[in-house]
């Protein structure tokens, strides 16, 4: 199959070889995967940029609540009269944060821009299968992250219903002024996001399968395009019950339908629906809702694999195992969604069950923690920015995952649900460990990006503010939520109770505002190095993978001559009878050489 | 003002970047090159972080738990405490032996251009050690977890629980007590008008002596049957102190049953939250806020709107005749209706 996959491909760009490319065809309706991950990661740094400045400014809030900001009433106008943030901007601002963190950035940006740059040039292809849906997949992002942004500057506000935009607070705009045309623009944006993924990962699946170069058996990919196959695989499988979620919801809003309501009277007007249920929602929201979690972090965690093996100069410790639990949890992803519903007033039986298979997560991710501890045991470490992060990520993984132990649990989650100890555990395992791995792969192939090197002090003035503050915003949180502190609240001030938690609010919000202007020192870095960093040598950090073994500057199909030829699996790092520290993956095993 | 300081911000990063490229310039080696100077400081800021996360992990322990929750004020409550402790311990166990092997690690094998790494790739004994350990451990949770689930959701009573209704509205919270046949009578939101406002069906001969309170009482040691409306949006009971949560949806009815074993006079006197009101009447001394008393509380959990913040409701448990007294002055619904 490899073989035919080859010639294929080959042939394939002979057909584009008498392109010539002008301005509109190369940077913007670009066809070619490299330039389409670079989109993706532009695009998801600025949704992020506005993501991150939502929450210093909702923070603010939380600390000093009440009290005048004047760069409150600059940013929100109307919404912060006096420089007093109003109820409802502060509800929107947590909602669309967690919109765009999720969807625009951690989705989107990270799978989006290393599945498309990783897939073809670490299986030895000259593109994805196919270039013209993934430039629709690009565009139907675009147009989704432009309609996001757009929903910020209506009348009546944002989306504001939370995340996860239960009905009916999100299908009845009398509930509250978000759940007005900013709500309809969120169901548009997220229509469209879901219609861009899914062209995406049917895409990176099939490119996967069929065009991987000789050699590439599927046991000696690199884990990265493990985690990005499967990934893709979740994301085919649980985005479209979303989708059909939203639909759903955007007929009760707009076609008067009674999929969701039923027996309702809200602002004094009594509603005609009957029959439906928001349980149904929260059933077919959390299907994807939960897989999104490991859509969100398996990519990270692949990219994770790949640094931590390359920059300690050894073997992935337990390659299989890891490619074993990186299924074991997207299996185990697709039957855990009730964890998010225990207190939903759903069956009580069913909270027996999603507790049990809830906690069977916690194996596999033991397994990958512990194989990434004992890839470092004897391993000569090289400490480029990359791997800091890299390490960063199996700290957080490691310190969010335990309390899952806890949420996982559905007699614990009666008091804990929806309180900051939530907050605290889906930001550090979830947020921080993909945010860590998505710089981790920025910093790690930046050079195959825009060929030239990032610069390193910078890389790890940004790790160490990002990885203290990271650490002092949401640890804290475990103490304001197992105070019973809920989420979501504009302030905790009518509740005399939780006045000794203030203090704790006002450190929480100091290191989110270092974190966040930390993150300027990225930007700066970023965009300094693109122009004006040293140029990139072809393998800077001494890898084996394909994609050191292509040319610096890109190429239209990626190889100059023909495809590279595979010989052994990624991860031959120090291995006995050879001089280097590395075996580039097109090395020929030697005469007796055992593979691994 | 900003932008100055924006402007100036950017030429200073720019400065630096010069001085870091013109000195690895003078070094004769790429700025970007990882030098073994570089893997011996990071690994010491490995080591660094890793001594002070755990310094500051038992720091937040030994100055903050006292602000968690005080003790369970319900019969299941316990048993949700105990359960909650055993996890926390074994998580917190991992935690602290986990994180410093990592940094540790991350230190002690910090790379020298004058080592070589050494070709470990895989292990099984190894893997079968750290797959059936976390299993067997997770086994004993889930089980443990489950029965604890099964007790609180099904409880088992000799008598027969006192049945409320708690009907949640943008952005207030309303008790329906079942009155003396415990049974409470029909009710729909086609059927609010004017001082009805939870829409009981005056028809039915079961709501007419139901009371409509403002406040929750309860009677110590007896259970007591939480029936949850909703009028609009989706709201969520959080009674923190007892270790209960329920959501509340429209359309639908949902129940939660505990009983309450600490009246709130007692509770007032337990050390611990005597040592709460305290720390948090000195606070509210200084910013010149009234007083605070302990009490218990319903929170809406689940975003409703804007004052989503300000929904809640005082519970007050009591003796049995305290409660009595209580109940008495309360009006049926066929005497306000």
């Amino acid at each position: 199959m490899a073989d035919h996959a080859h010639d294929h491909a080959h042939d394939a760009h002979d057909d584009h070889e008498h392109h010539t490319e002008n301005f509109w065809t190369k940077y913007v309706f670009s066809m070619d995967h490299k330039m389409i991950g670079k989109q993706f990661l532009i695009t998801g740094m600025f949704m992020g940029l506005i993501g991150v400045f939502m929450s210093m400014l909702f923070r603010l809030q939380l600390a000093w609540p009440g009290e005048s900001f004047p760069i409150l009433e600059t940013f929100l106008g109307k919404w912060a009269p006096d420089g007093v943030m109003d109820p409802n901007m502060y509800l929107a601002l947590v909602t669309i944060h967690g919109t765009i963190m999720v969807f625009f950035v951690l989705t989107a940006g990270l799978s989006g821009t290393f599945s498309n740059l990783l897939i073809p040039l670490q299986i030895g292809a000259r593109d994805m299968a196919s270039g013209f849906l993934n430039m629709l997949s690009y565009w139907f992002f675009a147009a989704s992250s432009v309609v996001m942004v757009v929903s910020l500057f209506v009348e009546t506000g944002p989306a504001s219903g939370g995340w996860t935009v239960y009905p009916p607070l999100s299908a009845l705009p009398q509930a509250m002024p978000g759940s007005g045309a900013g709500m309809t623009l969120w169901l548009v944006s997220m229509t469209l996001f879901i219609a861009g993924s899914l062209l995406g990962s049917l895409n990176y699946i099939v490119t996967v399968i069929n065009l991987r170069t000789k050699g590439m058996s599927m046991t000696r990919l690199p884990l990265t395009i493990w985690a990005f196959f499967v990934t893709a695989i979740l994301g085919v499988l649980s985005f479209p019950v979303l989708l059909s979620a939203a639909l759903l919801l955007m007929m009760d809003r707009m076609l008067g339908t009674s999929f969701y309501l039923s027996d309702i009277m809200v602002a004094g007007e009594l509603l005609g629906n009957q029959g439906g249920s928001p349980v149904l929602y929260e059933h077919l929201f959390w299907f994807l809702g939960h897989p999104e979690v490991y859509i969100i972090l398996l990519p990270a965690l692949g990219i994770t694999s790949e640094v931590i093996a390359t920059n300690s100069r050894k073997p992935i410790f337990g390659y299989r195992a890891m490619i074993g639990s990186i299924l074991a949890i997207a299996f185990l992803s697709f039957i855990v969604w009730g964890h998010h519903m225990f207190v939903t007033g759903m069956n009580p039986f069913l909270g027996s069950v999603f507790t049990f298979t809830t906690l069977l997560i916690a194996i596999p991710s033991a397994v990958k923690a512990f194989n990434y501890i004992t890839t470092l045991w004897k391993g000569n470490i090289q400490f480029t920015p990359a791997m800091l992060f890299s390490i960063g990520l199996v700290s957080t993984f490691v310190a969010g995952g335990l309390t899952g132990i806890i949420l996982g649990d559905s007699a614990l989650d009666i008091n804990v649900h929806d309180t900051y100890f939530v907050v605290a555990h889906f930001h550090i395992v979830m947020g921080l460990s993909a945010i860590f791995g998505m710089f981790a792969g920025v910093y790690h192939w930046f050079p195959k990006m825009y060929g030239r090197m990032m610069n390193k002090s910078m890389g790890y003035l940004h790790f160490w503010l990002t990885f203290v503050s990271a650490y002092g915003v949401f640890f804290p949180m475990h103490f304001t939520g197992l105070a019973g502190l809920p989420r979501r609240y504009y302030s905790n001030a009518e509740f005399p109770i939780f006045d000794e938690l203030q203090d704790i609010n006002v450190i929480i919000t100091m290191f989110a505002i270092g974190g966040g202007i930390a993150q300027l020192i990225f930007i700066f870095n970023f965009f300094y190095s693109m122009w004006r960093g040293p140029k990139a040598p072809q393998n800077p950090w001494k890898s084996n993978t394909l994609e050191w073994t292509t040319p610096v500057e890109h190429i239209h199909g990626n190889w100059p001559g023909a495809l590279p030829e595979v010989h052994r699996w990624a991860y031959d790092y120090s291995k006995p009878g050879h001089d280097e520290d590395f075996v580039v993956q097109t090395t020929p095993l030697k005469d007796g050489e055992q593979a691994h | 003002m900003t932008l100055i300081v924006l402007v100036l911000a950017v030429l200073t990063a720019l400065q630096l970047i010069r001085i870091f490229e013109l000195s690895s310039k003078a070094r004769k080696r790429a700025e970007y090159e990882i030098t073994d100077q570089d893997n011996n400081n990071q690994g010491w800021l490995m080591l660094l972080f890793g001594i002070g996360l755990m310094v500051s992990f038992f720091w937040m322990l030994a100055s903050w738990s006292k602000l968690m929750l005080p003790k369970s004020a319900s019969e299941h409550g316990n048993d949700i405490d105990n359960l909650f402790n055993i996890s926390m311990y074994v998580i917190m166990a991992m935690f602290v032996v986990v994180q410093p092997i990592l940094f540790y690690f991350a230190w002690k094998y910090r790379g020298a251009s004058n080592r070589k790494a050494t070709y470990y790739e895989h292990n099984n004994r190894l893997e079968f050690i750290w797959t059936i350990v976390p299993a067997l451990v997770l086994a004993v949770l889930i089980i443990y977890g489950m029965t604890t689930w099964s007790k609180t959701m099904n409880p088992k009573n000799e008598q027969e629980p006192m049945v409320i209704e708690l009907y949640a509205q943008q952005f207030k919270w309303t008790a329906r007590y079942a009155g003396t046949d415990n049974k409470l009578g029909f009710a729909n939101v086609r059927l609010i008008k004017d001082a009805n406002v939870l829409g009981v069906d005056t028809l039915d001969a079961l709501s007419a002596d139901d009371k409509v309170t403002t406040e929750i009482h309860l009677p110590v040691g007896r259970p007591v049957l939480f029936r949850f409306r909703s009028q609009d949006v989706i709201h969520s009971a959080y009674m923190p102190h007892f270790r209960a949560q329920m959501n509340c949806v429209p359309g639908m009815t949902t129940q939660f049953q505990f009983t309450p074993t600490v009246t709130t006079a007692e509770m007032r006197q337990d050390a611990e939250v005597v040592g709460k009101v305290k720390r948090i009447n000195d606070i509210r001394t200084a910013k010149g806020e009234e007083a605070y008393a302990y009490d218990y509380i319903l929170l809406c959990n689940k975003i409703c709107g804007s004052a989503h913040y300000n929904m809640q409701m005082n519970i007050v448990v009591e003796t049995e005749a305290e409660y009595q007294k209580w109940l008495a002055e309360q009006k049926t619904i066929a005497e306000l209706l």
